[in-house]
């Protein structure tokens, strides 16, 4: 056991945890947060994607010891004040989710994509959803759904 | 309970006396968690409603409930599997009951609570419990109409429904709930409530959104995943190397001092650990998986001998449609035919792999659970156990989309199973994803020859089939043999395969006007363990039988829209076809983008909906990608047409994910498609263009559409390719002819 400082959500909290044990089930079990999911526990699926410093990146692998210092942000905190992101917002519009399951993944991944290329084209739209599996194949409302919220940022 | 069953006069009941528990479980602190489980920032706060036990199908009550002031409660037993039913059985009662739709809610499958409807498959929700309580919402509203005509002394045809209330003479109104003034309606639904005509429909043929994305996109708790009941433990199950393989050895003292373990169960081959925290069941779970030796019989017969197997083992066929002249017409013909096709066994596949909760007090189980139907989980779990089902209380809750038979049920039984061990304490179990590739059931492979023979105007005057399958629905409806770890129990239930369904034949019966058919199905015991996926037989039959199709359009020199239009008698399919040939502006492709596509056509179970669809090609290097696919659906009544759209447009990339890329891989050790590298699936980048258009009929009857799209969009793959190639092709999957 360690003492581990995390900064979740603009919050940097101690905790006292297996180094090893990977972030996904730190972030659901200590913090109690739902929106990461597991679905492979390989780097396959995006399931369990969040937000890291600004890029997506799945947390079922790695330590939650190698997320210290990093800026972790999940889907829980991107809407403010009660009001939804433009991915979000955008991703309801579109009706943008059969089960739902893959939804973290794909919002996480369309916001970060968001945050570094603002005005993507559909090829890299693709090129960030590309490691989120869906099973039900909403792909197609999903690439939509950035569409439309690149559209109304402008 | 109260006999409701004769009383034959709608009447009302005092909540007070009938709104409580009779199974006498008290242990829900799962209401916290979804009492409220949509609009969650609507104004007004939907209370929920005391929990009253169902008192059978034909009771009003059963299905619509006004115990909450200005509320209503839906109930239905069918699950939300992610295809918006949810949405669309609340139009259906707001519809008819004349309520605004924000004021309702809906309780899914809860044994507690619901009615019986078996499973959620076969799409036939909408058909069956949306025609329930379409029936008794009309029902509600007649009484609730009659009730405020005695009241005010009118006759009935002075008072009308809107709005939630009931409108008199002289500007008389009284709302639902004081009409009811605490009381709810019980009695009989007794079919002769008018039920409301299709052209005033105001709520239904809407898209109305789902209310459940709200929730998802903000990552609040909503999936069976995210469950956590006070002191919950975690558990793993490890699952043999193989289908036969018997535990030999496992040193229990290595593993039950890891950190967090709280219990290893060891039954016979069935193992399973708990611990604390799920990553230290995790933890423990490998350690157990690297020291646990096993006695295993080899996976026979071998990948590639699979068809040729299934030939050899064959018997007597069941002659499914017989016709002693067939053969004997097929000769007479001026054109025949005989093709086989082949698919493989293909996977759920499931985003997130399957997880129930149990818990276990004073003899009474309470399941959270996934499954498709809460009532035969019940039922099984009684024989699992051997105690009443009265003592079982099965919890409905969305899982992951499960296109079937997957893993909902086993892993519901293994946490019954292990939290057994455990009393009064609730247990989650999830499987691993190597659990879920591994031990899921599959859709079968299929080996299909297809016989024909034509006449000189491009009429079919006679068609045969032969179908090789495994079964196609091993649902452990009763039996906890069809629970794979009770076969693993040192006291094994025995799994009977027992009643291959009509799965296997499903939709290979042409659609097509000809005079002279024969169905034969050779019953086939496979090396892997099968069950129902999405659409069932109806995948590998339609994609044979519409591949044939337009073999013989070719042999007769047609069209390939007008030698299906020819050879149909049926309007509303004869109308899909055009609507798509219209859509697709097939008479001005060129002959390049027509040599790139293909089409396919069927009706679902032949009595569902119409489905019809072209599919476009392109090259991306050396290699093929799927431009585009346009289809038209036909559904009947559509309730929600954007929800109708999402769910074909979900199932036309899942078909063709399947399509091209997807074969279940195995070795004689083990399954060997362990995850999503060694079974790839369609990812963004594979994503074509898709166009769903939908003919709406509002006056006739809803159909099931949720299957409708995956056997004709393999077969429009398979055309397109093979026009582009300039030769058949027989066998899927596709993938050495496209990208990955
Ligand atoms: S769960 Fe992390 S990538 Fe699949
Ligand atoms: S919506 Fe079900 S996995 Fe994507």
């Amino acid at each position: 056991m360690k003492k581990i400082t995390l900064k979740v959500n603009g919050k940097k909290t101690k905790h006292e945890l297996d180094p090893e044990e990977p972030l996904l089930y730190v972030l659901r079990e200590e913090f109690k947060l739902s929106g990461a999911k597991y679905g492979c526990g390989l780097h396959q699926c995006g399931a369990c994607m969040v937000l890291v410093d600004d890029q997506a990146e799945p947390t079922c692998m790695n330590s939650c010891e190698y997320f210290e210092g990093k800026d972790i942000e999940t889907i829980e905190h991107l809407s403010q004040n009660n009001k939804l992101h433009a991915v979000q917002k955008a991703f309801f519009e579109a009706q943008a989710a059969q089960c739902g399951y893959c939804l973290n993944g794909m919002l996480i991944s369309a916001v970060a994509l968001l945050r570094n290329i603002p005005q993507p084209n559909r090829l890299q739209i693709k090129d960030a959803l590309q490691q989120v599996i869906c099973r039900c194949g909403t792909h197609v409302r999903f690439i939509r759904a950035v569409e439309n919220a690149i559209a109304q940022k402008e | 309970m109260k006999d409701t069953t004769t009383n034959n006069q709608n009447r009302r009941s005092f909540l007070k006396t009938s709104g409580q528990l009779i199974i006498g479980f008290n242990l829900f602190p799962f209401l916290q968690f979804c009492t409220n489980p949509e609009n969650q920032t609507d104004l007004s706060t939907y209370p929920g409603i005391a929990i009253r036990p169902n008192a059978g199908k034909d009771i009003m009550d059963s299905w619509i409930r006004l115990d909450a002031k200005g509320f209503v409660t839906v109930l239905t037993g069918k699950q939300e599997l992610g295809q918006g039913i949810r949405t669309a059985l609340l139009q259906i009662a707001a519809e008819e009951l004349e309520v605004p739709f924000d004021i309702c809610h809906i309780i899914n499958g809860d044994t507690a609570q619901t009615a019986n409807e078996g499973y959620t498959a076969g799409s036939n929700s909408v058909e069956g419990s949306g025609s329930a309580i379409r029936q008794a919402a009309a029902e509600a509203k007649y009484y609730l109409i009659q009730e405020a005509a005695k009241l005010w002394q009118v006759n009935i045809d002075q008072v009308e429904a809107k709005n939630g209330a009931i409108l008199g003479p002289e500007n008389r109104k009284i709302s639902y709930w004081e009409l009811l003034n605490g009381e709810f309606i019980e009695g009989k639904i007794t079919g002769e409530a008018p039920i409301k005509n299709p052209k005033n429909h105001v709520i239904v043929g809407k898209s109305i959104p789902r209310a459940d994305i709200s929730k998802m996109i903000k990552g609040e708790p909503h999936f069976i995943h995210d469950l956590r009941l006070e002191g919950m433990l975690h558990a793993r199950v490890v699952h043999p190397p193989s289908y036969n393989a018997k535990l030999e050895a496992l040193d229990e003292s290595k593993i039950s001092q890891l950190p967090g373990v709280v219990k290893l169960i060891v039954d016979g081959s069935f193992v399973a650990i708990v611990a604390k925290r799920e990553y230290q069941a995790i933890k423990a779970r490998e350690k157990i998986i690297e020291i646990a030796k096993w006695e295993s019989t080899n996976i026979e017969p071998a990948m590639g001998d699979l068809f040729s197997n299934m030939k050899n083992k064959a018997s007597n066929p069941k002659e499914v449609e017989a016709s002693p002249t067939i053969n004997q017409t097929i000769k007479q013909a001026k054109n025949q035919l005989k093709s086989t096709y082949r698919k493989p066994y293909t996977m759920h596949g499931s985003t997130g792999p399957g997880c129930a909760v149990a818990q276990w007090d004073n003899q009474k189980l309470t399941v959270w659970s996934p499954t498709q139907g809460v009532y035969p989980l019940q039922n099984t779990l009684a024989d699992l156990f051997s105690i009443e089902k009265e003592s079982i209380r099965c919890i409905g809750m969305p899982g992951s989309g499960c296109y079937g038979h997957n893993s909902a049920d086993d892993v519901s039984a293994e946490a019954a199973m292990i939290a057994r061990h455990l009393p009064n304490q609730p247990v989650r179990l999830q499987w691993m994803r190597d659990n879920e590739h591994r031990w899921e059931p599959y859709g079968s492979a299929m080996q299909l020859t297809l016989e024909a023979g034509l006449d000189q105007n491009g009429n079919i005057t006679s068609w045969k089939t032969e179908i090789w399958s495994d079964t196609h629905s091993t649902r452990p409806n009763g039996n906890a043999g069809h629970y794979v770890s009770a076969r693993h129990l040192a006291k094994p239930f025995e799994f009977k395969k027992g009643g291959f369904s009509g799965g296997s034949y499903r939709n290979a019966s042409p659609l097509y006007e000809i005079t002279d058919k024969a169905l034969l199905l050779y019953d086939y015991e496979g090396p892997l363990r099968t069950s129902a996926l999405r659409g069932l037989g109806a995948y590998g039959n339609i994609f044979a039988l519409e591949s044939f199709i337009d073999e013989l359009a070719s042999i007769a020199k047609m069209d390939p829209f007008d030698f299906r239009i020819q050879n149909l008698k049926n309007n509303r399919a004869i109308e899909v076809l055009k609507t798509l040939k219209s859509k697709t502006e097939w008479e001005n492709l060129s002959e390049r983008t027509k040599s790139k596509s293909g089409i396919a056509f069927a009706q679902y179970k032949n009595s569902a909906a119409y489905f019809a669809v072209m599919v476009t090609l392109e090259n991306e290097g050396e290699k093929l990608k799927i431009k585009k696919m346009i289809s038209v659906i036909e559904a009947g009544q559509c309730i929600n047409p954007d929800g109708l759209i999402n769910q074909t447009e979900g199932g036309m990339i899942q078909s063709a994910s399947w399509t091209i890329l997807e074969a279940v891989q195995y070795n004689e050790k083990e399954i060997i498609s362990k995850d999503w590298n060694s079974y790839p699936i369609f990812r963004a980048k594979d994503i074509p263009d898709i166009e769903v258009h939908i003919i709406n009929r509002p006056e006739e009857k809803p159909l099931g559409a949720g299957e409708a799209a995956q056997g004709p969009v393999a077969a429009a793959i398979v055309n397109a390719l093979s026009n582009h190639l300039g030769k058949r092709i027989y066998e899927l999957p596709l993938r050495e002819y496209f990208e990955n």
